[in-house]
C-alpha cells in the first residue's frame, strides 16, 4: 500500500479544465485543519530493527566466546559481532519488508559499517602515534636538543630530534627550490603547448606518480653518489625527495591550470596580449591557489618519506647544517632509527618526533587546505575588496590622466 | 565607396588555389617562453627517463653474472655468486595481495559512504579526512604495526589458521593450534601482518578515485532509476557502480602499484627470510624494498649492483602496474559527456 492510494480522492478534480490550473478543492470553514505530514525517511522500527540486532549481535558474540567456542582477541570478537549483526539485521528486516528493501537495508548498513571501519582505523592508527609520543613531547629540550649527548640510557630530559627537525625543513628546502619551478613550468608546458611531446611527457609523469620511494633513492644513489662521487648528504637526500615529488606536483597542477576557464584566456589574447603575457598575467594568478594547494600536498608527502633519504643522507646524531658535506638526518629516518633500540626511552623519543612529523604534516594540509578550498577565479571577500579598491583607483587615475591632457595633443590624436 | 560586387571570373590559367601556410607573428618574449617551457618539460621527461637507464646500466654488472637464474634463484648471497628475485618477489605479490584484497572492499564501502549516504554538511571534512590520511607518514602506519598490531592481532591469526588451516596458504607450520600452551610467535612479522598495514596505507589512495568517479555519476541516470522505483541500493548498483566501474579498478591497480614499492612499513613489520613462503599467516616476510633498506648499508659493489636489479624489477613491475591503471581509468566513461 502506497501513499497514493491513500489519498482522499476529493483533493484533486479529475478532469482539469484544458489549459487551466488544477486547484484543490476549497477547504469548507470549521473542517479540522490538516495536520503537517512529517517527510523523514527514518522510521521508528528501523531504529528499533537497527538496536535490537546491535544488541543481539554483542549478546550471542558475547556467548559464544565465552562459552561455546575456544575463541579469543579483541578484533575476532568484533569481526564475528559485525557478521552476527549484518546476519541478524537481515533477519529482522526480512519480517516485514520484500526482497528489494531487505537488500537496500543490509546494504546501508554494510555500507556505513565499513566507512566506520575505516575511519575508526585511521583515527586509531593517529591517535596511537600522538597518545604514545605525548610522553616525550613535554619535555623542553625534546625540540632544542640533538643526539649528541645523550646516549640510549639517559632519560628523556636529555637529547631531542632537534637535528631530525633542521635536517628534514633542510632537505624539503632543496626539494622545493628545485620542485617549484620546474614543476610549474612543465605543468605549463603540458597545457599550453599540447602536441605529441607534452602528451608523452603527461603519460611518463602519471605513471611516474606511484614511483617506489626506494627507487627514487636508489636512483640519485647511483647518480649523484657512486657515479659522480659525491658523499652522502642532505643534498643528495633533497635531490632524492624532489624525484619523488616531482610527478606529484607536475600532475597536480596539470589538473588545476586545465580548470583555467577558456574563456578568460581568449579574452587576453582578443585584446592583443602574447602567450607568454596571457600565462604570466591570467593563467597563473587564476591558478595561483590551486597551484598552491599542489605544491603544499607534494610537500606534505615528501617530508614522510623515508626510504630516499635512508639510502642517501646518511645517520647522524648531530645537528649538521650543511647540506654538501658530511651525514644529515630527516625526522621519519630517525623516528626508524630510534623505535629499533631496545630502551624505553628511546622508543619514546621515537614516538615523539613521530607525532611531531605527524603535526607538521597536518599543519601543512591544513594550510594547504585554507589556501585552495577554492576553484580558480573564486576571490575571497577581501580579495574581492582589493580587486575592487584597484579598479576604483584605476578608473580615477584614468579621469585624472584624462583631465590632464592638453587640448592640443588630444585634438592631435583625433586627427589621427 | 560603391556597392556594386565585383566576381572574380575562373580562369583557367591561374594555377591552382593550393593551401597557404599559416605563419602568426611570434614576438621575441613568446619565442623564449616557448623554450623555457618545452624545456622544463624535456627536462622532467630526461630525468624520469635517467631512473630507468641507469638502474639498468648499474644492475648490468649483476644481471651478466646470474643471468636468467637471476629470476629463479630464491636465496641472497650476491656475494657467494648466489642471487636471485625469486622468494622477494613472490613475497612483495603476496604482501601487495593480501593488502588490496583487505582495503579494495573498505575503500569502495567508505567511497560509496562518502557519495551517497553522508549527509551533505560533513562530506566536505570526510573528503580531507582521506586525503589527509593519503598524506600520513608511511613510518606512522608503520609504528602502529609493529608496535599495536603486531601483538594484538595474534588472536586473529591463530584462530583463521585454526580454522581454515585446510586452505594450504593459510596453514601454519611449527606449531599446534590446538595446543593452548603452544607459542604464539610463530605468528608475528607475518605477511598477513604487513599486508595489513600496508592496506591501512592504501586504502585512503584507492578510495579518492574511486569517490571522485563515483560523485560523477550522471544525476539524470540516478533519477532515471529512482523513477522506475528503484531503492538506493538498486540505483547504486544499477548506476553508479556500472558507471565507477573503470574507476574502481584503476584506484585499485594505483592502491596496487603503492602496496608493492613500499618500503618503511614492511621493513618495520616482517622479518626477512629469503625462500618462497606461501602461508601468510606464518612468521616470515620479504619484499623486494625491504630487502633494498635492509642489505644496502653493508653492500660491495656487486652486492650493490644485484641490489640495482632488484631495484630495476620493482620499478619495471611498479611501471606496467599503473600505465595499465591509468589507462583504464582514462578510458572508463567518467568524465564523459552525458544529458543529465
Amino acid at each position: 500500500m502506497t501513499a497514493l492510494d491513500t489519498r482522499p480522492s476529493g483533493l484533486v478534480t479529475d478532469t482539469p479544465a484544458p489549459g487551466g490550473t488544477t486547484l484543490p478543492p476549497p477547504v469548507p470553514p470549521g473542517s479540522p485543519e490538516e495536520p503537517r505530514r512529517g517527510l523523514t525517511t527514518l522510521r521508528a522500527g528501523d531504529l528499533f530493527a537497527l538496536l535490537g540486532s546491535a544488541a543481539a549481535a554483542l549478546a550471542l558474540t558475547y556467548v559464544l566466546f565465552v562459552q561455546l567456542l575456544p575463541l579469543d582477541g579483541t578484533l575476532g570478537f568484533v569481526v564475528v559481532a559485525y557478521l552476527l549483526f549484518l546476519g541478524v539485521y537481515a533477519l529482522l528486516v526480512s519480517l516485514d519488508e520484500d526482497g528489494p528493501a531487505i537488500r537496500d537495508k543490509v546494504a546501508a548498513v554494510a555500507v556505513h559499517g565499513l566507512a566506520l571501519l575505516m575511519g575508526i582505523g585511521l583515527v586509531f592508527v593517529v591517535s596511537f602515534t600522538i597518545l604514545r609520543g605525548l610522553e616525550a613531547l613535554p619535555y623542553p629540550n625534546f625540540y632544542t636538543a640533538d643526539m649528541r649527548d645523550a646516549g640510549p640510557l639517559q632519560g628523556l630530559d636529555a637529547g631531542g630530534m632537534l637535528h631530525g627537525l633542521i635536517g628534514t625543513l633542510i632537505m624539503i628546502s632543496i626539494a622545493l627550490a628545485i620542485t617549484i619551478p620546474l614543476g610549474v613550468v612543465c605543468a605549463v608546458f603540458l597545457s599550453e603547448l599540447p602536441g605529441r611531446l607534452s602528451r608523452l611527457v603527461r603519460t611518463i609523469c602519471e605513471a611516474m606518480t606511484a614511483l617506489p620511494s626506494i627507487v627514487a633513492g636508489l636512483f640519485i644513489y647511483a647518480t649523484w653518489i657512486i657515479a659522480l662521487g659525491f658523499d652522502q648528504s642532505g643534498f643528495a637526500a633533497g635531490l632524492a625527495i624532489t624525484v619523488m615529488m616531482l610527478p606529484i606536483v607536475i600532475r597536480a597542477a596539470d589538473v588545476v591550470l586545465r580548470l583555467v576557464p577558456g574563456t578568460l584566456k581568449e579574452a587576453s589574447y582578443a585584446v592583443g596580449a602574447s602567450q607568454w603575457r596571457t600565462v604570466w598575467h591570467v593563467t597563473l594568478p587564476t591558478a595561483r591557489s590551486g597551484l598552491t594547494t599542489s605544491v603544499i600536498l607534494g610537500t606534505a608527502r615528501g617530508i614522510g618519506e623515508t626510504s630516499p633519504v635512508l639510502l642517501t643522507a646518511g645517520f647522524t646524531a648531530a645537528v649538521n647544517l650543511d647540506p654538501f658535506h658530511e651525514p644529515m638526518v630527516s625526522m621519519p629516518l630517525l623516528v626508524f632509527d630510534l623505535v629499533r633500540y631496545p630502551q624505553p626511552d628511546m622508543v619514546a623519543r621515537g614516538f615523539g618526533t613521530a607525532a611531531a612529523l605527524m603535526l607538521l604534516v597536518l599543519l601543512l594540509f591544513g594550510v594547504g587546505r585554507a589556501l585552495g578550498g577554492r576553484g580558480p577565479g573564486q576571490l575571497s571577500r577581501r580579495q574581492q575588496h582589493r580587486r575592487v579598491l584597484a579598479s576604483r583607483h584605476d578608473a580615477e587615475r584614468f579621469r585624472r590622466y584624462e583631465a590632464a591632457r592638453p587640448a592640443a595633443v588630444s585634438q592631435e590624436g583625433h586627427d589621427r | 565607396m560603391s556597392t556594386t560586387t565585383t566576381r572574380v571570373e575562373p580562369t583557367s590559367e591561374v594555377a591552382e588555389d593550393a593551401p597557404r601556410a599559416l605563419r602568426a607573428a611570434t614576438g621575441r618574449s613568446d619565442r623564449i617562453f616557448r623554450g623555457v617551457s618545452r624545456g622544463g618539460g624535456i627536462a622532467v621527461l630526461a630525468i624520469m627517463s635517467l631512473i630507468g637507464v641507469f638502474l639498468t646500466y648499474r644492475a648490468l654488472l649483476a644481471l651478466r653474472e646470474a643471468g636468467w637464474s637471476f629470476v629463479t634463484t630464491e636465496s641472497w648471497e650476491p656475494d657467494a655468486g648466489e642471487f636471485g628475485i625469486a622468494a622477494v618477489l613472490v613475497g612483495t605479490i603476496l604482501i601487495a595481495l593480501v593488502a588490496i584484497s583487505l582495503a579494495v572492499p573498505l575503500a569502495i564501502g567508505t567511497a560509496l559512504y562518502i557519495s551517497e549516504y553522508a549527509p551533505a554538511r560533513i562530506k566536505p571534512t570526510l573528503i580531507s579526512m582521506v586525503d589527509l590520511m593519503a598524506a600520513v607518514p608511511s613510518v606512522v602506519y608503520g609504528l602502529w604495526g609493529a608496535f599495536f598490531l603486531q601483538w594484538n592481532v595474534l588472536g586473529l591469526s591463530r584462530w583463521i589458521s585454526t580454522w581454515f588451516g585446510w586452505i594450504p596458504f593459510l596453514s601454519v607450520e611449527g606449531t599446534d593450534p590446538r595446543d593452548p600452551l603452544a607459542t604464539e610467535t610463530v605468528y608475528t612479522a607475518s605477511t598477513f601482518i604487513a599486508g595489513i598495514v600496508v592496506a591501512m596505507m592504501v586504502t585512503p589512495i584507492a578510495c579518492s578515485v574511486m569517490r571522485e568517479v563515483f560523485s560523477q555519476a550522471p544525476a539524470g541516470e540516478r533519477e532515471g532509476a529512482y523513477a522506475l522505483g528503484a531503492t538506493k541500493w538498486g540505483m547504486i548498483r544499477s548506476v553508479v557502480l556500472p558507471y565507477g566501474k573503470g574507476g574502481m579498478i584503476g584506484g585499485t591497480m594505483l592502491g596496487l602499484g603503492r602496496a608493492l614499492g613500499e618500503t618503511i612499513g614492511v621493513y618495520m613489520v616482517i622479518s626477512p627470510i629469503f625462500v618462497i613462503q606461501p602461508r601468510i599467516l606464518e612468521s616470515g616476510a620479504s619484499s623486494v624494498s625491504s630487502l633494498i633498506a635492509l642489505r644496502f648499508g653493508e653492500a660491495s659493489d656487486f652486492h650493490l649492483s644485484a641490489l640495482m636489479a632488484a631495484g630495476l624489477a620493482l620499478f619495471l613491475m611498479t611501471l606496467v602496474v599503473n600505465f595499465a591503471a591509468s589507462s583504464i581509468i582514462a578510458r572508463s566513461r567518467s568524465g564523459a559527456v552525458s544529458d543529465a
